[in-house]
């Protein structure tokens, strides 16, 4: 389907400010000031730009330990996010959260969420309620591939195609499950027809173009709105980063991501092909890249200046003080 | 003796017993690392926290197990392998993952012995991080051992210095029972003096860690070193205390903790989980009800506060028992007289 000039634009700035926001973290936590785990989407960003941009407010995700992504994709604040990553009382979860736990029920993002393969069962929750409620909204759970091998995943599919219920899995799978290759950990050869097998459809995507996941998602996420029951997305791209933020990333051949960076970039890529056929101009798009860039750095200013939590607020948002 | 790192206590542990037994594998996520990676190095991590690094190369991918993000499957796998004959060391990365995997567990390891008809033998352990610490948040940095300790079936270690997590190592894989096994993500690097050869700390016995005169201090894991740092200024002011590191939560020590507290008629247990079901209520309960007469004053409880261990470095510092808090409250108990 033919994307507007201005969903093209909206769709380049999302991808455009997950890259700067990851690639600055990448840079500030060498300070030391960030603490705790860091875990950056670098190289996938076309998957959640691509799904997130069918979405509305309405509409619920659930993300992963990789969150940050998910959650600029649907909308949540940069600044805000940008506070709780530091810790800050002002973050978007009170400094509670850091990066692992980043959510806002406003916008229907459900929480990046630290224990793997925890999140898709929640989004078939949330699509029973859409079914309840009759609002037409469309859950959406983003998994990778160590977290497609976890059985509260394979648990989700089945039961959302039971119930048949508006929910889509998208399944990232970025080459590795922390050390480990997708290869070994997952154990289908083919892990489309994997998917298939539990009786959800499949549109199978490239990860690193953001107009191919822009439609399998939008006939995934159409199919759900129509009362069609689940889906499932199936995307490859890979993490530019290492699992966290000082990842010494031994398993990984030298060069790999080098060669990413210039031959496969999503966002290039995007440019490339918007360019070429003369659908936007370079200049605009390299108008969003300065934009971006200032946003992240007043976001990490803001961060740095933030009022820090109390002691006392340990107790805040509990039903019982002892 | 040699000092060495926790962490190092721990892998001398696995690899001496892996040597001694050829029954006893190791599972679990990364644990060698980089199968099916790009660069073909294998032991690319050892382990997330590096405790069972370089097992593949002398054990190889038989008895050491790279799996898939499966704890359920972890845990199942490691009960069958121990009822088939085996003795599986079993790692979850974080135990707040017990929460994906507790029906083997609890369900099933704890309690196959006693249903089977004590015919069953099920010499598992499970070895878990645990604690805060690292600032990672409220999925990452529980305790977890006051519940575990709740299910009867099974024994909970929680070493605090590398020869106690050696010592305890070792015997937990020649237990003929399940063990949790948790070792504190703060105490890795912690280095201390370690015995040479073959050392095993039976589980139940506590160690009796200083002697003092004015109150008994029990202290959990990575509580412990912050008791003795409070300990430590107190005596500054002429105020000694018994410190008392249960070691094993599960069989507990309370003998010995109720034989000091005739000594010294005041209890103080330091205990970073939340404080209700936790193991500082539990001995509290245990002094209230076969020591009361020994006591001079109320049993201190100083724990961490009822919620879940949040991010930021202030709120954490404030989660998690500081020395200086400690210090002050086993001041204001000595005080009161
Ligand atoms: C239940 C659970 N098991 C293990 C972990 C540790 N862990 C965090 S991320 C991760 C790898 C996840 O791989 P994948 O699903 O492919 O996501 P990616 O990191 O590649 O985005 C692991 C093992 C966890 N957080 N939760
Ligand atoms: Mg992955």
């Amino acid at each position: 389907m033919q994307i507007s000039r201005q969903q093209m634009l909206r769709a380049y700035r999302q991808m455009a400010m997950i890259r700067a926001f990851e690639e600055r973290l990448h840079v500030e936590n060498r300070t030391g000031e960030i603490a705790g785990f860091i875990h950056l989407y670098a190289g996938q960003e076309a998957i959640a730009v691509g799904v997130c941009e069918n979405l509305t407010d309405r509409d619920h995700i659930i993300s992963t330990h990789r969150g940050h992504g998910h959650a600029i994709a649907k909308g949540c604040d940069v600044t805000a996010m940008m506070l709780e990553i530091y810790g800050s009382r002002d973050g978007m979860c009170k400094g509670r959260s850091g990066s692992m736990h980043i959510a806002d029920l406003d916008k229907g993002m459900l929480g990046a969420n630290a224990i793997v393969g925890g999140g898709p069962p929640i989004a078939v929750g949330a699509a029973i309620a859409s079914k309840v409620k009759k609002d037409g909204s469309v859950a959406v759970s983003f998994s990778g591939d160590g977290a497609s091998n976890q059985g509260t995943v394979f648990e989700a599919m089945n039961m959302a195609v039971v119930l048949k219920v508006p929910k889509v899995f998208v399944f990232e799978n970025n080459g590795y499950s922390e050390h480990t290759g997708a290869s070994y950990g997952v154990g289908t050869e083919d892990p489309v027809k994997r998917i298939a097998g539990f009786g959800l459809p499949v549109w199978e995507a490239d990860g690193t173009d953001f107009f191919s996941v822009h439609e399998a998602a939008r006939q995934a996420i159409g199919h759900a709105r129509d009362g069609n029951g689940p889906s499932a997305i199936y995307a490859e791209a890979m993490r530019y980063f290492g699992h966290f933020e000082g990842d010494p990333q031994l398993y990984r051949a030298k060069g790999e991501v080098d060669a990413l960076r210039t031959g496969n970039d999503c966002l290039l890529n995007f440019r490339r092909r918007t360019t070429d056929g003369a659908l936007l101009e370079a200049a605009e798009l390299d108008g969003i890249d300065r934009e971006t860039a200032d946003t992240v750095d007043e976001a990490v200013s803001a961060a740095k200046a933030a009022p820090r939590p109390s002691p006392e607020a340990v107790l805040e948002d509990v039903y019982a003080t002892y | 003796m040699p000092t060495m790192t926790m962490r190092d206590a721990l892998n001398e542990v696995l690899f001496n017993e892996m040597r001694r037994d050829p029954n006893v594998i190791v599972l679990g996520e990364d644990i060698s690392g980089g199968a099916g990676g790009s660069s073909g190095t294998r032991d690319a991590a050892g382990g997330i926290f590096g405790v069972t690094k370089g097992l593949i190369h002398e054990f190889g991918e038989d008895r050491v197990i790279d799996t898939p993000i499966s704890e359920s499957s972890i845990v199942g796998a490691a009960n069958g392998a121990a009822l088939a004959g085996l003795r599986p060391v079993a790692e979850i990365m974080f135990a707040d993952f017990v929460g994906v995997c507790f029906d083997q567990i609890y369900n099933q390891a704890a309690k196959f012995r006693y249903m089977f008809g004590g015919k069953a033998r099920t010499p598992v352990v499970i070895r878990m991080s645990m604690g805060a610490g690292m600032n990672a948040g409220p999925q990452h940095s529980q305790t977890v051992y006051p519940m575990l300790t709740a299910v009867p079936g099974l024994k909970v270690a929680v070493p605090s210095t590398p020869a106690d997590a050696k010592g305890l190592l070792t015997t937990a894989i020649r237990d003929d029972d399940p063990v949790v096994f948790l070792e504190h993500k703060a105490l890795y690097a912690r280095k201390g003096e370690v015995p040479e050869g073959d050392y095993a700390i039976p589980f139940g016995e506590a160690a009796l860690v200083r002697e003092g005169a004015d109150a008994t201090v029990v202290a959990i894991a990575r509580m412990r070193g912050f008791a003795e740092r409070a300990l430590d200024t107190l005596a500054g002011d002429g105020i000694t205390c018994d410190l008392i590191d249960p070691r094993t939560t599960s069989p507990l020590d309370d003998e010995l903790i109720i034989e000091s507290v005739a000594n010294t008629g005041r209890l103080v247990i330091v205990d970073e989980s939340p404080p209700r079901c936790s193991i500082a209520a539990d001995i509290a309960g245990q002094v209230a009800q076969n020591g009361f007469h020994h006591l001079k004053a109320p049993i201190v409880q100083i724990t961490a506060p009822h919620a879940p261990p949040p991010f930021a470095r202030e709120l954490e510092r404030a989660y998690v028992p500081s020395p200086n808090r400690i210090e002050a409250e086993i001041r204001a108990l000595v005080a009161g007289g």
